[in-house]
C-alpha cells in the first residue's frame, strides 16, 4: 500500500498541524480523497484553525481534569488491588451525517427485532432449527445457551432489552456489524459524559453543528425497564444489580443508577423468598420488580448457574421463572452473540422478517466447517482469528501483526477445538482525525450505538466511538490501550 | 435505605473516630513522656494499651517509639491508625454514591497521605534511634483531617438517614472509648487522695487531654483539678462533646431520627428502651452516687450497654432475620 499525504485545501488552517496525517486504503472520516475535506468536517477544522495551539492544549487539559474530578475511571484487571485509570479521551468529535445515521438506525432496529425473534424461537418452538437455517449443534453447543429458559414466557417477548452493537466502516464507507453485545454491554456512561465534557469545552462549535441530543438516554432506559415490569406491578421497583465496587464498570453502574434515580444494589442486598425478590432496607424488606442486571448469567444465581458465585442471588432464576421479577437482559441471550452464530445473523434476518439485512456482516469463516477451517489454517497470516466466547479484545490473533510462533500456537488451539474459533479477513476499518500532541493524525475508530427494546425500539443518535490510540493499532478496547471520542450525529 | 449502605456508613464513621482517638492517645502520651514523672514508662504505655481495649498482637517492648509506630502504621494490627483509615476508606468506597464528593476527597486524600511509603520509613528510623523528634506533626495532621471530614460531612451531606447512621457510629464509638479511657485511668486517678503534687497534676492533665477536655474543663471548674470533678466532667457534662452523657445523648437523638424516617412502630422499641436506659443512668445521677456504687462497675455496665445497642442496631436494621421482616412487611 502506498501512503500519501493529503494536499491541504485552501483555508486559513495551519497545514503543519496535518504534517503527520497519512492516508492509506482505509476509509477516512475527514478526507474524501487526497485533496478534499468531507464538507461536514470543514467547520470543525476551521474552528480549530482559529484556536492557537496553547488554547487547544488548555482545553484538552480542562477536559482531562473534568474526567478525573468526576471519577470517570475504569479498573484494569490483573494489577494489584484494581488500579483505577481514566479512560483516554480524544478532543475531536467524530461526525456522522444524517443519512449515514438513518441507515444505521434502520439496520440496528431490524437486527435487534430479528435477534429477539430468534431467541424466542430457539427457546420455544425451534422452527429455525427444524428448517435447517441455523445448525442445531451450533446452538446447543454454545456455552451461553440456557436450557433453563426453554418454554418460558418472557415479558413482551423481549429477551434483549439493551444491546450495544459494534459497527465499523469498510473501505467504501459502509457501516457493517462487527459484533453484537447482547449480554451486559457497557460503555454508555462514557458516551454520556463525553458529550457533557464536549459541550462545556466547545460550546460555540457544538451549537454551530446542530448535533442531535443524547442526554435523554437514561430516561429512555428507565422507560424501557418500566415497560417490562411484571404484570400487576404498575409502579415497579426498579434496581440496578452490580457485581460491586471491584468490577471494571462500577463507575458506570453507579452513574446510571444515580441518573435514573434507582437503587444500586449488589447480590447480597437482594433475597428471594417464596419466589418473590426483596431488597434489604433498614426499614425492612421491599419487593423488587425489575432488575437491570450488570452481572453475567453465570454468576447471577448460585442455585441455577455457577454454585461458586458470591455475586448472585440464590433463587433468582426461579423467581424470574415464576414471573415475579423481570431481568433485563433475560437469561441466555448470549447464545445470539456467540461469534460463530454471528455468521448466521443475515440468514436469521431473512428468515423472520423476509427482508434483506440493511447492515451487512463482516465475512466470517467458521472453523467448525472443514473447508473453512482448512482455508483459515492456510491463511493465518492474513486473518483475524477470534475465540467465540471471549470479549474485550482478549483471546484473538491478528494475523498480519503476529509472529510465526503465535500462529503455530493458535493453529493447535483451532485444531483442538474448532467450534471455539472463527476467522475474519483483516479489515482496515475507518479512521478519524485525533489530536496527537499538537498535530492531527488519523486513528482507527469503531462505533457502538446503544439500542433499547421495550414497548418499542429506541436508539439515541450516536453512541460510543472508540479509538485505537496507538498508531496503526486495530484494537479499540479500553483494556488494550483504546480511548474514546464524542460522536455527533447531525440533524441536517 | 439499603441495609448494606447503612452498615458501611456506620463503620466508616466508627473507624474514623477510632483512628482519631488512637492518634490522640499516642500524641498526648508521647508528649507527657518528656516530663519527669514517677509514673514508669511501662505503666504509662500499658495504660494506653488498656484504654485502647488491649489491641491484639501489640505488646509493650520497652520502646515507646516502636509501640507508637506499631499502633500507627502496622497494618497487621487491626487497631492501628492506618488499619482504621484503610477500613474507613474501604467502607466509603462501597457507598461512594451515597456520600458527597467533598467527603470522598477529604477521606481519600487522608488515605493517600498516610499510605505514602516515605512516611513509614521515617517513622521506622525514629523508632530505631529513639530520636527526640516525635511524630507529633504527623499525628496532628491525622486528627485535623478527621475533624475536617466531620465538618465536610455536616455541611455537604443531606442530614437524612445516612447522615444519622454516621452520627450513631461516631457517638457509640466515642462513648465506648471514653468509658474505656476512664477505666484505664481509674487506679491512678485515686492513687494519692489528698494533696496534689506536680506529678499527679500532669497525669490528670493527660487524661483530660486524651479526651480533648482540658480547656473545656478549665472553663467550667478552672484549672483546679480534682479526681471527682474530672470524673464528673467526663461522665456527666451535658455540653462537652466527648463526655459520655453528650455522646449517648447524640446517639439517642440519631437513633430516634432513624426510627422516625422508617415509620417508627413497635419494631424498634427494644432499641429505644436500651438507649433510653443508658442515657437515664447518665442524665439522672450525680458523681457522688456513682462513687458510692463503685466507678469501675458503673463504667463496665455502660460498655456492656453500648455493645448491646450495637447488636440491637444490627438486629433491627442490618442483619435482621428474613422471617421477622416478612411478617412485618405488607408489600
Amino acid at each position: 500500500m502506498d501512503n500519501f499525504s493529503p494536499e491541504i485545501p485552501a483555508s486559513q488552517f495551519d497545514p503543519s498541524a496535518l504534517r503527520n496525517y497519512q492516508l492509506d486504503e482505509a476509509f477516512d472520516e475527514m478526507f474524501a480523497g487526497a485533496s478534499a475535506f468531507r464538507p461536514h468536517y470543514q467547520p470543525l477544522l476551521d474552528h480549530f484553525a482559529g484556536l492557537p495551539p496553547q488554547e487547544i492544549q488548555r482545553r484538552k487539559q480542562a477536559a482531562d481534569l473534568s474526567f478525573l474530578n468526576q471519577g470517570i475511571t475504569f479498573t484494569v484487571y490483573g494489577r494489584e488491588e484494581g488500579t483505577e485509570r481514566i479512560f483516554p479521551y480524544d478532543l475531536l468529535p467524530r461526525i456522522i451525517t444524517r443519512d449515514g445515521w438513518s441507515t444505521v438506525e434502520r439496520g440496528l432496529t431490524q437486527r435487534i427485532t430479528a435477534l429477539n425473534l430468534f431467541l424466542k424461537d430457539i427457546y420455544t418452538d425451534g422452527r429455525i432449527l427444524a428448517d435447517g437455517i441455523v445448525p442445531r449443534e451450533l446452538v446447543y453447543s454454545c456455552p451461553q445457551f440456557r436450557r433453563h429458559m426453554i418454554g418460558l414466557q418472557v415479558p413482551r417477548n423481549v429477551y434483549i432489552a439493551i444491546c450495544g452493537t459494534d459497527l465499523i466502516r469498510l473501505e467504501n464507507g459502509d457501516f457493517v456489524v462487527l459484533e453484537d453485545n447482547l449480554r451486559v454491554p457497557s460503555g454508555v456512561s462514557y458516551m454520556l459524559t463525553n458529550r457533557r465534557v464536549m459541550k462545556r469545552i466547545f460550546p460555540q462549535l457544538f451549537r454551530h453543528y446542530n448535533v442531535r441530543p443524547i442526554e435523554q438516554y437514561t430516561q429512555m432506559l428507565l422507560g424501557t425497564l418500566r415497560s417490562l415490569s411484571p404484570e400487576g406491578r404498575p409502579e415497579p421497583n426498579i434496581v440496578l444489580l452490580s457485581p460491586g465496587v471491584f468490577n471494571s464498570a462500577y463507575f458506570e453502574h453507579a452513574y446510571l443508577a444515580r441518573q435514573m434515580g434507582i437503587e444500586l444494589v449488589e447480590g447480597r442486598d437482594l433475597m428471594v423468598h417464596d419466589n418473590v425478590c426483596y431488597m434489604r432496607n433498614t426499614s425492612g424488606l421491599s419487593r423488587v420488580d425489575v432488575i437491570y442486571r450488570r452481572v453475567d448469567d453465570d454468576f447471577i444465581d448460585p442455585l441455577s448457574f455457577r454454585p461458586d458465585s458470591c455475586l448472585g442471588v440464590a433463587g433468582l432464576f426461579n423467581c424470574y421463572r415464576a414471573g415475579n421479577v423481570t431481568l433485563a437482559n433475560a437469561f441466555g441471550t448470549g447464545v445470539a452473540d456467540d461469534k460463530a452464530l454471528y455468521a448466521f445473523v443475515p440468514d436469521i434476518i431473512r428468515y423472520y422478517l423476509s427482508e434483506e439485512p440493511i447492515l451487512k456482516n463482516v465475512e466470517t469463516y467458521l472453523c467448525m466447517r472443514d473447508k473453512e477451517r482448512e482455508y483459515v489454517l492456510a491463511n493465518l497470516d492474513k486473518l483475524v482469528v477470534k475465540a467465540v466466547g471471549e470479549s474485550g479484545g482478549y483471546g484473538m490473533l491478528i494475523g498480519p501483526q503476529s509472529t510465526a510462533k503465535e500462529r503455530e500456537l493458535f493453529a493447535d488451539k483451532i485444531k483442538a477445538n474448532p467450534r471455539n474459533y472463527i476467522a475474519q479477513p483483516t479489515i482496515s476499518f475507518s479512521r478519524a482525525p485525533c489530536l496527537i500532541g499538537d498535530t492531527l493524525e488519523p486513528r482507527h475508530v469503531d462505533l457502538r450505538p446503544y439500542v433499547l427494546y421495550g414497548d418499542k425500539v429506541t436508539i439515541v443518535p450516536g453512541g460510543l466511538t472508540r479509538v485505537a490510540l496507538k498508531q496503526g493499532s486495530l484494537v479499540v478496547n479500553s483494556s488494550q490501550g483504546g480511548g474514546s471520542k464524542d460522536t455527533w450525529v447531525l440533524s441536517e | 435505605m439499603l441495609s448494606r449502605v447503612a452498615d458501611s456508613l456506620y463503620w466508616m464513621s466508627r473507624y474514623l473516630e477510632r483512628a482519631e482517638h488512637t492518634t490522640r492517645m499516642l500524641d498526648v502520651n508521647l508528649n507527657l513522656m518528656l516530663d519527669e514523672s514517677s509514673t514508669s514508662s511501662e505503666r504509662r504505655w500499658q495504660r494506653v494499651l488498656q484504654a485502647l481495649g488491649k489491641p491484639k498482637r501489640v505488646k509493650w517492648d520497652d520502646n515507646p517509639y516502636e509501640l507508637t509506630r506499631t499502633l500507627t502504621f502496622d497494618t497487621g494490627v487491626k487497631a492501628s491508625v492506618l488499619s482504621c483509615i484503610i477500613a474507613a476508606r474501604e467502607n466509603s468506597r462501597h457507598v461512594r454514591e451515597q456520600i458527597s464528593t467533598e467527603q470522598w476527597h477529604r477521606l481519600n486524600s487522608l488515605y493517600l497521605e498516610v499510605t505514602r511509603p516515605e512516611l513509614q520509613t521515617s517513622m521506622q528510623m525514629q523508632a530505631q534511634f529513639e530520636s527526640d523528634e516525635t511524630p507529633a506533626a504527623f499525628l496532628q495532621q491525622v486528627m485535623e483531617a478527621v475533624h475536617q471530614f466531620q465538618g465536610v460531612t455536616d455541611s455537604t451531606m443531606s442530614h437524612g438517614e445516612g447522615w444519622q447512621f454516621i452520627q450513631v457510629g461516631r457517638s457509640l464509638e466515642r462513648a465506648s472509648a471514653t468509658a474505656m479511657l476512664l477505666e484505664a485511668y481509674q487506679e491512678d486517678l485515686w492513687a494519692e487522695p489528698g494533696g496534689v503534687d506536680g506529678n499527679e497534676y500532669l497525669e490528670w492533665m493527660g487524661l483530660l487531654r486524651s479526651a480533648t477536655a482540658f480547656e473545656a474543663y478549665c472553663k467550667v471548674y478552672t484549672a483546679d483539678l480534682t479526681p471527682e470533678r474530672i470524673l464528673e466532667f467526663l461522665l456527666l457534662d451535658p455540653e462537652f462533646p466527648h463526655s459520655l452523657r453528650f455522646s449517648i445523648d447524640a446517639m439517642q437523638q440519631a437513633l430516634s431520627a432513624i426510627d422516625r424516617s422508617g415509620g417508627g412502630g413497635s419494631r424498634t422499641e427494644p432499641l429505644s428502651r436500651l438507649a433510653g436506659r443508658v442515657y437515664a443512668s447518665l442524665a439522672y445521677t450525680s458523681v457522688d452516687e456513682i462513687l458510692d456504687q463503685g466507678v469501675v462497675p458503673y463504667l463496665r455496665r455502660i460498655q456492656t450497654q453500648c455493645s448491646e445497642i450495637h447488636n440491637t442496631i444490627y438486629q433491627l436494621y442490618i442483619d435482621y432475620s428474613i422471617q421477622s421482616a416478612l411478617t412485618g412487611s405488607s408489600n
